[in-house]
């Protein structure tokens, strides 16, 4: 069947199976492997990408409930290379090791931020706790929300320099 | 951020050892990473397996016509198909074999039957569906208690000769010495625990892209492996094919934790499919793929004795193990040690006599046990001795805190040589114990816990609180060639540095990063010895055809052994940069000194050449020394005279509800001594993530089995995993005790973790509730019935 999406701010079109998933969408047939695949049964979340603004696991649902709306992938976040504050708090709090998880907690993190621009730790955890990491025990991850929470504009210019 | 004697690049990071932000992030963030799945080749192929239901049933019929019939399908290849290639079995990293697709009965649940060759990956699996196989089905044996009863199925009648499920008895130390000190002990405790059947579960699974060119028959193949050197060899000794036409690519690697080091038949059967059919092949397994027949860890039925004066002075540690191996015996490890390191099982005490014995067997599950960050069952070996120290104290009504103060090993007593074999080089023990304690607050710790109990007996609360304590020393960097092989492969590791005209650099290594985050160690190690940036320094890893020959990154392994390696290329090229500047400076190289980066005249400090300087030299027409060849670069083997010993002190605050048996870690402080660490961010990353494998492992993860066989721990739905929610914020410290014979000083500390936190966790829970001994994982089922004196075995499904 044709499904047609706005992906990452671009007009995609394409004829697949009516039960492809989102997930396999996006890797096989746009070729965005940033969206990664981690189990079967919607526990671990590295497949998380936006859909309408809402942090949705691709794995639970199909292309075809894509139709129309508008997805966003860990490949459309950092504008014209730049990370985005997010981004550039997993990097500066040493959230990530083997990076399988990261692109689905960066989008988790988008969303939470995007609902609650000042979650403290708690509430961090609970926004994170449906996106598995077996690297770092999330100690860094919540560290890293925190940071994008207190730099909503990226770093300082003083920041840069003692980075 | 760093270090204060370490300059600062022109990108603010340490030239050398200290704080800095990960050169590999960058791709990582951008969703840029490249694993395996994400390989897509012209016309490539895609293959899914079909595995057995059952745990032990004979193949009748396998009718592979439908499936063959499938439009998309372009083969289907079975253990007949195999059996032609001579390829139906390959051996294990432990001298048994292992079957890649099944010609005669499946072993356990899972085993792998047929593999279906198709356009896309969904028609792969579709086409599983439509093969027929016929299964007679056979009594199970799941319970290794039972293994070997003289009425137990035989699981490896494709053994000449075998008539029942032993795999071997191995043992260590001197039994006649330790029965002789338990004989005459004041106090003798013994006490039967399970380190329960667990698994690494990354969160990439394993799979592989294997493309066969029929032009040139160069086999180029990747997949998910820590030690991808080690997989080239092996596959040029199994499938005969030329060495030299195998390239092994280990892209980036979504965590491995000893899940990828060795062979799976998935990996086979990608590259048979090439073959056969002319395209790449990808294989891919689903999550319930990878949890139910790829490396499990641990299943180790231990019985321990520690014996004691009644004043406490630990005197001896026996222990008898039954190990479960599965179906196959596919253990990585040294060959010398059929159970791994476990002999280590004395741990951080000075003993009279200690003895283990372990006897493996076959069961009807899947093969494996040697993985999960277990440093070659030093997992296991700290897991019994660590229970058994707090079983002691509570026999003697002694605090575990005061108790491990009285017997660890002093630092006078340093080489020590335990009573198994093995030479712990150095360590400050009772330092690292204080410190732990000291950032707990032991003692105010403890007199809340009395006040806890006191309102819980009163009947006004029914939270209880737990302090649970876990001193663990690790023997990690295998290994000396003297001593340790795998299948016939000495363990040390090649290291190549090249340093460009422009004093930028590219060194080349034989281990794999899985999230250990070696594209910015390594680089500072370099860094660290030549004064070069870690930005302008390439760290090239993961390819056969570009890396030397090395054993991969797994046992904690890379610093010890590749980061020796590369410090000793770099000091080679820092040898002769010391002779080309001395020819550029119309000196004797004997005239110079070194300081950050820069050979320089003694004594005339604005007289000198920096490194970068010297490589330009060093290619340049300047003219050098008889003998001297030009350009800088160098290439190293580095066999370790020994094994490196860090070892640390853990302390872990849990709630209990003693109503629901409901735990909850409060407080996880973990006190490690790694040597010197390269970057202590890295480090402290690698600590959290073993602490919260240790805290999945004491109160969640678990691989139970029906009595059938029948997995039941098969999906994310059923293995549990700790989330953010049940982990705490942890609380670490560090002491420092270089190892002596590491040309850095640095230990391992990948798994130290995951090797020293379960049984803080553990030890923890059972002091809230006042209860000796109860396994892993402690569920709130579990403590509660521990609570009630009925224990709860997990392991296997109830009756």
């Amino acid at each position: 069947m044709q499904v047609k999406m706005t992906v990452n701010g671009e007009e995609r079109e394409a004829d697949v199976e009516a039960r492809m998933l989102l997930v396999h969408y996006l890797r096989d047939e746009l070729g965005l492997t940033g969206t990664h695949w981690g189990c079967d049964t919607s526990n671990c979340g590295t497949c998380t990408v936006a859909v309408d603004g809402q942090a949705i696991k691709s794995c639970t649902m199909l292309a075809a409930m894509a139709g129309g709306r508008d997805v966003e992938t860990v490949e459309g976040v950092a504008v014209g290379g730049e990370l985005d504050p997010v981004q550039e708090g997993f990097m500066r709090e040493h959230g990530l090791q083997c990076g399988f998880c990261t692109p689905g907690m960066i989008m988790t993190a988008r969303w939470l931020l995007a609902r609650d621009p000042d979650p403290d730790e708690a509430t961090i955890r609970e926004a994170i706790s449906g996106n598995l990491c077996r690297c770092t025990g999330y100690e860094n991850i919540v560290r890293a929300v925190r940071w994008a929470a207190e730099h909503p504009e990226g770093a300082t210019d003083a920041e840069e320099v003692s980075a | 951020m760093t270090a204060t004697d370490v300059p600062i690049s022109a990108e603010g990071n340490p030239i050398g050892f200290g704080r800095m932000h990960r050169k590999e992030d960058a791709r990582f963030l951008r969703g840029a990473g490249k694993y395996v799945d994400d390989v897509t080749l012209p016309g490539m192929l895609h293959g899914a397996i079909l595995r057995s239901p059952i745990a032990h049933a004979r193949i009748t019929s396998i009718d592979t016509s439908a499936a063959e019939a499938h439009p998309k399908v372009k083969a289907v290849i079975t253990g007949q198909t195999l059996e032609g290639l001579g390829l139906a079995w390959m051996p294990t990293l432990s001298q048994d074999t292992q079957s890649v697709l099944c010609t005669d009965k499946v072993r356990f649940q899972g085993q792998e039957v047929a593999f279906v060759i198709a356009e896309d990956k969904y028609s792969a699996r579709d086409a599983l569906q439509l093969i027929d196989v016929d299964y007679e089905p056979l009594d199970a044996v799941v319970d290794a208690k039972h293994a070997l009863d003289d009425d137990a199925p035989i699981v490896r009648d494709d053994l000449e000769g075998r008539t029942d499920n032993h795999i071997y008895d191995w043992e260590a130390g001197d039994a006649t010495k330790c029965d002789e000190v338990f004989r005459n002990a004041e106090v003798v405790v013994t006490q039967e625990m399970l380190y329960p059947r667990v698994h690494p579960a990354p969160m990439e699974t394993c799979g592989s892209v294997a493309s066969m060119d029929p032009i040139s028959g160069k086999l180029t193949i990747w997949t998910t492996t820590q030690a991808p050197h080690a997989h080239r060899t092996l596959y040029a000794l199994v499938a005969g094919l030329p060495e030299h036409k195998i390239q092994v690519i280990s892209p980036d690697i979504g965590g491995g934790f000893g899940n990828k080091v060795g062979i799976y038949p998935g990996y086979v059967c990608s590259i048979v499919g090439s073959i056969v059919t002319g395209k790449p092949v990808k294989w891919m397994e689903d999550r319930s793929e990878n949890l139910m027949s790829t490396s499990f860890a641990r299943d180790y039925h231990m019985t321990g004795s520690i014996a004691a004066t009644r004043d406490g002075k630990i005197q001896g540690l026996k222990v008898d193990v039954l190990a479960d191996h599965g179906a196959f015996n596919g253990v990585a490890q040294p060959t010398k040690f059929p159970a791994g390191f476990f002999h280590i099982f004395t741990g951080s005490y000075d003993y009279d006599a200690a003895h283990c014995n372990v006897t493996a067997v076959y069961t009807n599950k899947a093969p494996g046990g040697v993985a999960y960050a277990c440093s070659f069952r030093v997992t296991e070996a700290v897991y019994l001795v660590e229970r058994m120290v707090d079983c002691l104290a509570d026999e003697l009504g002694m605090d575990p805190a005061e108790l491990r103060m009285n017997n660890l090993l002093k630092p006078e007593q340093f080489p020590y040589t335990t009573p198994t074999g093995w030479e712990y080089d150095s360590g400050d023990y009772p330092r690292a114990l204080d410190e732990a304690m000291r950032i707990a607050g032991y003692d105010e710790l403890r007199t809340e816990q009395a006040e806890k109990r006191r309102a819980y007996e009163a009947g006004e609360s029914s939270m209880l609180m737990g302090i649970g304590i876990s001193f663990f020393t690790e023997g990690v960097g295998a290994g000396p060639r003297k001593h340790m092989d795998i299948l016939g492969l000495g363990m040390a590791d090649g290291c190549e540095l090249r340093i460009h005209p422009t004093g930028k650099a590219v060194v080349r290594l034989s281990v794999q990063s899985q999230g250990q985050g070696h594209e910015t160690t390594f680089a500072q190690i370099i860094s660290h010895e030549l004064g070069i940036p870690p930005e302008d320094i390439d760290v090239v890893h993961g390819d056969t055809d570009n890396t030397p020959f090395g054993l991969g990154t797994y046992g904690s392994r890379s610093t010890p052994v590749s980061g020796a390696a590369a410090a000793v290329v770099a000091r080679r090229v820092k040898d002769k940069s010391r002779i080309i500047a001395a020819a550029a400076l119309e000196c004797s190289p004997d005239d110079l000194e070194w300081e950050h980066g820069r050979w320089f005249v003694k004594g005339d400090p604005d007289n000198g050449k920096t490194i970068q300087d010297i490589a330009m030299a060093a290619h340049s027409s300047l003219e050098l020394p008889e003998g001297v060849e030009g350009h800088l670069d160098a290439t190293a083997v580095y066999d370790p005279p020994e094994l490196t010993y860090p070892f640390g002190a853990y302390i872990c605050v849990t709630d209990v509800d003693a109503g629901t048996g409901e735990v909850k870690v409060r407080r996880f402080i973990a006190v490690d001594d790694c040597g010197p660490r390269i970057n202590p961010m890295i480090v402290e990353g690698q600590v959290h993530g073993g602490v919260a494998d240790g805290i999945g492992m004491a109160l969640m993860e678990l691989i139970a089995f029906e009595r059938d066989g029948t997995n039941l721990g098969g999906s994310f739905m059923d293995y549990l995993l700790p989330t953010s929610m049940e982990c705490p914020s942890y609380e670490l410290g560090e002491t420092v005790t270089p190892s002596p014979h590491h040309p850095l000083g640095v230990k391992g500390v990948g798994e130290s973790a995951t090797v020293g936190s379960p049984a803080a966790v553990v030890n923890s829970v059972l002091d809230a509730i006042g209860v000796r001994a109860a396994d892993m994982p402690l569920t709130p089922a579990v403590v509660w019935r521990a609570m009630q004196g009925s224990p709860l075995r997990m392991d296997l499904a109830l009756e």
